[in-house]
């Protein structure tokens, strides 16, 4: 690069000799391999890994929304230890990631076993299905919204008129309806992830195999047991891991249905960081209950690492 | 599947289950579309069915389009997820070709690095990034959100173009490179145009998180003129009186379409690129 800059200085000799320098740093892999990472090397590592160690120092200050504040060491931390709706809040997050996953993986593999058939329309169908994990969330979750409305809901109305109940469900108001209606929401934006990348797993299995086995007399459940499920297993990981990642460190669906409430029985750390860090302004609190966060989704991507090298 | 050939079983086994799952996943926005298509007043009416449009009315979308600030939040949305998405796809072309194709100290590091940054997440990144955007002076403008969704569009898309680029066999690069061509112009004059596909699945995957990102938005663009489609849907037109559904439920499925459309028209794109990191490794 300096060789570069003295271009516009001087001129002849110098000027052949910076573009040589600048040609052969774009031959040779060693450099060229390096500039070509530095641009979007350069913005991850501003607004990225710079964020990330900012909050660390932030989550050991007590400071404020336009005020930074001193060190503390790790006070915020500790007295998380001893706040209660943190508790809740990471009660509900293991609810919240954990719970889901399981009836995502499921239906996602049922669906993906029906999509997996050759049948008329089928990407039309395919598009279908894929509309709530593709759509933005904050507006799907306004559809979710009106659905669990206390006076609107389509499913109170469907009850009421089959004589099942005779006043309204309040879900998001009722503290245990609330996260039970927040985790349908999430099921039912995660299934058609696990749904397509189960077809793409099944998809990569060879027809002869299935074929063969028919040949020998296997049946349609022995298949599926002995050729399907071990074909799909690493897939179905995957998609597991990336989707409790991404559920563990939630925020939007939340946010819009419920805002972590009633009575804080829907918090999740991003909401509660959220209404700590932003809404009461304390920033330095806020930060050390996102970075709460980090070990356990560290845990969940050395195992998506490691998983993924010993393929 | 074996086993499933007669028309009868078919039904059973194919067609039933599914029209279940359509069902399940597509009432929401069934529900959105025809709220968005009914006068207020038919809301509250008890006696009419409300699965179905009794009176069908466009004042819900004139409203949205007279008396709010919605044709601002598309022009904004569509600026920022375009910038963004032309930022990150250079970067990640660049990034995909270096760990694709070029051997380079640390490359194998700096590989697992960019996979990790694709794990993290926003909600535990925002709050510094407040306050780093707030120094910036950047609080307001489309640079606050240009310049950070690429960090969560690079990652993914990186990896994506790597794959791309490594199914396209090295002889071609290394005769063209033999007669003459220096590596940036194989890069641009052969990899490029034989990786079309990925290019297009990477940039339908960047435009569509833009278009949909919630968190950033909401914190970053807090001025009614300079809102997100999401974040203006959600914070100005939910309103304390009940009055408000009908324009919500047209924003939200106005919102909803453009990503709609465009990922129905490119569905197998799309497809291979959303299943490319977890198949073709």
């Amino acid at each position: 690069m300096i060789g570069h800059e003295t271009v516009s200085s001087s001129g002849g000799t110098v000027k052949r000799y910076g573009r040589w320098s600048l040609r052969r740093l774009l031959e040779r892999e060693s450099s060229l391999g390096i500039i070509l990472m530095l641009p979007g090397a350069f913005l991850l590592m501003l607004f990225m890994a710079y964020p990330f160690f900012l909050g660390i120092w932030l989550s050991l200050t007590d400071s404020m929304i336009g005020r930074l504040g001193h060190f503390i060491g790790f006070r915020n931390f500790i007295d998380l230890f001893h706040d209660s709706i943190f508790h809740q809040t990471v009660r509900n997050t293991f609810v919240y990631a954990m719970v889901t996953v399981p009836f995502k993986a499921m239906l996602g593999l049922a669906l993906a076993l029906i999509l997996t058939n050759r049948m008329r329309f089928s990407n039309p169908i395919r598009a279908a299905v894929m509309m709530p994990w593709i759509v933005p969330t904050a507006l799907s979750a306004l559809g979710w919204y009106m659905i669990f409305d206390p006076i609107f809901s389509p499913i109170s109305w469907l009850l009421k008129s089959m004589g099942v109940i005779t006043k309204n469900v309040n879900f998001l108001g009722d503290p245990n309806l609330a996260i039970a209606s927040v985790c349908l929401a999430n099921i039912w934006r995660g299934v058609p992830f696990f749904g397509i990348t189960i077809l793409a797993g099944l998809q990569a299995v060879p027809h002869e195999l299935h074929e063969a086995a028919a040949i020998d007399g296997a049946n349609a459940w022995h298949r599926f047991l002995h050729i399907t499920i071990p074909a799909i297993r690493g897939v179905v990981l995957i998609a597991a891991l990336l989707s409790i990642i991404w559920t563990f460190a939630d925020f939007q669906l939340i946010y819009i249905l419920t805002k972590g409430g009633p009575a804080n029985m829907t918090h999740i750390f991003g909401t509660y960081a959220y209404q700590i860090g932003l809404a009461a302004t304390d920033i330095g609190q806020g930060a050390a209950i996102a970075l709460y966060m980090f070990p356990i989704l560290s845990v969940f991507a050395i195992l998506l690492l490691k998983y993924l090298r010993r393929e | 599947m074996v086993g499933s050939r007669t028309p009868g079983r078919q039904i059973l086994n194919i067609y039933l289950p599914l029209a279940l799952f359509v069902v399940f996943l597509l009432f929401p926005f069934y529900w959105m579309s025809i709220v968005s298509f009914k006068p207020t007043n038919d809301l509250f009416e008890m006696k009419f069915n409300p699965f179905w449009i009794q009176r069908f009315t466009l004042e819900n979308y004139l409203y949205l389009f007279q008396n709010t600030a919605f044709p601002e939040w598309v022009k904004n949305t569509l600026i920022v997820s375009v910038i963004s998405t032309a930022i990150s796809l250079l970067c990640s072309i660049l990034i995909g070709y270096a760990l694709a194709r070029l051997r380079f100290p640390g490359s194998n590091f700096l590989g697992v690095g960019i996979f990790l940054a694709y794990l993290v997440p926003p909600t535990l990144l925002f709050l510094p990034l407040a306050q780093i955007i707030a120094k910036l002076n950047l609080y307001n403008t489309y640079w606050a959100l240009i310049l950070t969704y690429p960090t969560q569009l690079i990652p993914f898309a990186s990896w994506l173009l790597m794959g791309y680029f490594r199914t396209i066999p090295k002889e071609i690069e290394e005769c063209a490179m033999a007669d003459g061509c220096t590596r940036m112009e194989t890069l641009l004059k052969i990899i490029l145009p034989l990786s079309t596909p990925g290019l297009i699945s990477a940039g339908i995957f960047c435009f569509t998180l833009c278009w949909n990102e919630f968190l950033y938005a909401l914190i970053f663009m807090s001025s009614g003129s300079m809102k997100t489609i999401p974040v203006g849907t959600v914070s100005d037109l939910i309103k304390a009186d009940t009055l408000f559904w009908g324009s919500l439920m047209a924003s939200a499925i106005l919102g909803s379409f453009p990503i709609a459309f465009l990922y129905s028209f490119f569905v197998k794109y799309y497809v291979s690129g959303l299943t490319a990191g977890a198949v073709k490794r």
